[in-house]
């Protein structure tokens, strides 16, 4: 491999991850950012989604929602409202979660909250796919 | 003078009570070593927040336009005062030191109409029957602090500024510096002050910073409150740690003084009782 770089993702709770790596794919609001090390400088912000890395070859996983990515060429910051491994994913909650979302979601009645069901809709989908990946 | 048996009951009260308050100084040792690594792990969320925010605050400056609407600097006719106190009590001053920094607040701005939101038993029990503009309270979050709790918590306040129903947000909590040392501290989160600072890099942005600052802003907002929390939680366990310390070691010095006391009860009725002999056999012979 050529170059690495560090890559930290942060939640209000923990640092989940500090890891010098090798690639990274991170699901920007505007489409998925493949990052290599010396990778202009960038910010953007963050969509509920899969975000992958690559370390001694090896594929991780993991399942991040809502929040902001900062990319130096050594450095790549991720700051999510929620964060978790493949193997940390409860994916009986989840499926309740996206179940329930969806329920809310075909019967719109006055009193629910699009947003949020949204929200939920998708940070439960993140977890699902992420944790359809584990080892 | 009080008799053997009624000094003996009260020593052993004093040793029950010395009992309980060690449990609670040790359990309050645990907690606090737990919450002390909260306050500690949200710290690397916080760091990168406030440099992201005055990345984008800075390529933002100067821009027409790009004010948030949570910047916005108004007379502060209508002020949300959120009040983070404690769940329990038999914390030292932990309580009645943000209860009475509270009511100087109020006082200060007496000539606005301030509004309390209360988190934490302790001030919503004091505060619900003397002011009745209470726009909401929180009871119980603090056991478990959660991050969806403070964001609720701030939305409530964002919309509320965004709709002009308030014109100011401030935050009264305990600020966790050690074990031994807490502060008292006033934060006005809304409108919110960007951190000044340079660009760290000449950045792409993904979206418009002026975007970008919409969605940092209120995020900000919410961590504020959510760190306040951890903070005021960490400070009133170590309150209650130092404050069951001293009630323990004053038990053990009672303890030690009544014993002494004991003692010399004792002995004096031990020399009565000999001089009674004595004079007894004095008076037979």
């Amino acid at each position: 491999m050529a170059d690495t770089f560090e890559l930290e993702i942060a939640t209000p709770d923990r640092l989940v991850l500090k890891e010098t790596v090798a690639e990274a794919q991170i699901p920007g609001k505007d489409g998925f950012l493949g990052i290599l090390a010396g990778h202009a400088p960038l910010l953007s912000e963050l969509a509920s989604g899969m975000l992958t890395y690559t370390l001694d070859g090896r594929k991780y996983y993991l399942a991040v929602h809502r929040g902001f990515l900062e990319v130096m060429p050594h450095k790549t910051r991720v700051l999510a409202e929620t964060a978790e491994r493949a193997d940390e994913i409860d994916v009986e909650r989840a499926r309740q979660a996206l179940e329930r979302a969806q329920r809310r979601l075909a019967q719109v009645t006055p009193g629910i909250n699009i947003a949020r069901a949204l929200n939920a809709l998708y940070r439960a989908q993140a977890r699902l796919d992420c944790a359809s990946h584990r080892q | 003078m009080p008799s053997l048996i009624d000094l003996r009951r009260r020593i052993r009260s004093v040793k029950n009570t010395q009992q309980i308050t060690r449990a609670m100084k040790l359990v309050s040792a645990a907690k606090l070593r737990k919450a002390q690594d909260r306050v500690l792990s949200a710290r690397p969320y916080s760091q990168l927040l406030r440099e992201m925010l005055s990345s984008v605050a800075a390529a933002t400056r100067g821009v027409e336009g790009a004010g948030d609407a949570l910047l916005e600097i108004r007379p502060e006719k209508r002020i949300q005062l959120v009040l983070i106190t404690g769940e329990k009590g038999l914390a030292g001053s932990f309580n009645s030191a943000l209860i009475k920094a509270a009511q100087n607040f109020l006082e200060e701005h007496a000539g606005s109409q301030v509004v309390l939101e209360l988190v934490g038993k302790k001030g919503r029990d004091f505060f619900r029957k003397r002011r009745p503009e209470i726009s909401g309270e929180l009871v119980g979050a603090l056991n478990n602090v959660k991050y969806a709790d403070a964001q609720a918590l701030a939305q409530a306040a964002i919309e509320r500024f965004r709709a002009g129903e308030i014109d100011a947000v401030y935050l009264l909590y305990t600020e966790f510096r050690s074990v031994v040392s807490r502060r008292i501290r006033v934060d006005r989160v809304l409108p919110a002050e960007l951190p000044e600072g340079q660009a760290a890099a000449d950045y792409i942005y993904e979206q418009p910073p002026a975007d970008l600052l919409g969605q940092l802003l209120p995020r900000y907002v919410e961590f504020a409150v959510f760190q306040a929390m951890l903070e005021s939680v960490a400070a009133e366990h170590a309150a209650r740690m130092t404050a069951m310390d001293a009630a323990t070691s004053n038990a053990a010095e009672m303890i030690e003084k009544l014993t002494l006391y004991m003692n010399r009860v004792r002995q004096a009725s031990i020399t009565k009782e000999i001089i009674e002999v004595v004079s007894g056999a004095a008076a037979a012979e």
